[in-house]
């Protein structure tokens, strides 16, 4: 029974136990009691969903990532609130994306870098990890979704996880 | 609270309003499922996070701490929102939904 006691993911339930103390009202032994409980039971159950442990090469550029998203979300939720608010239709397209990523993880985070950015929503991927089916609600062009994707989003993905 | 601290706090609610406001009339105005389907992730985005620092600092400047919570609740939403928007269109995809007449491209059959 003590084998089910250990931590499959250290660096998860770290960040959970963290969190956790956050969330609540203080730091009492109530809370790092349960705190624990749970940086453990959460791995525990999350598991089966980690096929691969997630590999980051160079977390340090994840803050400069982090930003230039931030910037970038500011900037296009301008040009969509003006797109909503004048009478002209938007021109919506659906983009099928080749990934260069392979990693699940750097695949879920590029997905959800394009659902937050406004413009484009992440609506599947392949079933071979291959591609990414992009709906973009105001494009002139597949390739230019493509490029500004590439360039801005997975080239540095690419450099974090390889 | 300095006056200036309150401008700050009062033009931050404004812009989150503002931008949770054309999310709303987005989703009422563009023309079918998928362009509807940018409006809420958006104003979450924007229109959350600029509320999410009225509070941080509101709070901050009146000595309460630095509100960890608020960014939290933004981390969770900002997490959470594109997961929501992905299973929606995978769901629309699932059962047809008809797309507006002048999209190109097509959603893929699999």
């Amino acid at each position: 029974m003590f084998d089910r006691l250990n931590f499959p993911q250290p660096w998860l339930s770290l960040l959970l136990f963290v969190i956790w103390q956050f969330l609540s009202d203080g730091i009492s032994g109530a809370s790092v009691v349960l705190g624990l409980f749970l940086a453990w039971l959460i791995p525990q159950i999350t598991q089966g969903f980690w096929p691969q442990r997630p590999a980051f090469i160079h977390p340090w550029r994840m803050p400069m990532y982090l930003t230039r998203v931030l910037m970038d979300i500011i900037v296009a939720s301008v040009s969509v609130a003006r797109l909503i608010l004048s009478p002209r239709a938007p021109r919506p397209m659906f983009v099928c994306y080749p990934l260069e990523l392979e990693h699940p993880l750097a695949i879920s985070i590029l997905a959800s870098t394009i659902s937050l950015t406004p413009g484009t929503v992440s609506a599947d991927v392949s079933d071979d990890n291959k591609t990414l089916l992009i709906h973009a609600l105001d494009a002139q062009s597949e390739q230019e979704v493509i490029d500004a994707i590439k360039t801005r989003y997975e080239k540095p993905l690419l450099e974090m996880f390889k | 609270m300095s006056e200036i601290a309150e401008y700050i706090i009062a033009a931050l609610l404004l812009v989150g309003g503002f931008f949770t406001l054309v999310g709303a009339i987005g989703l009422a105005r563009l023309p079918d499922f998928f362009t509807r389907l940018h409006g809420p992730t958006k104003a979450t985005t924007v229109g959350v996070g600029a509320i999410m620092l009225a509070s941080v600092l509101h709070f901050s400047v009146n000595h309460d701490g630095i509100g960890i919570s608020e960014i939290l609740i933004t981390v969770f939403l900002f997490m959470t929102a594109p997961v929501s928007a992905n299973i929606l269109a995978k769901a629309a995809m699932h059962i047809g939904v008809k797309s507006m007449d002048d999209t190109r491209g097509k959603p893929w059959e699999q």
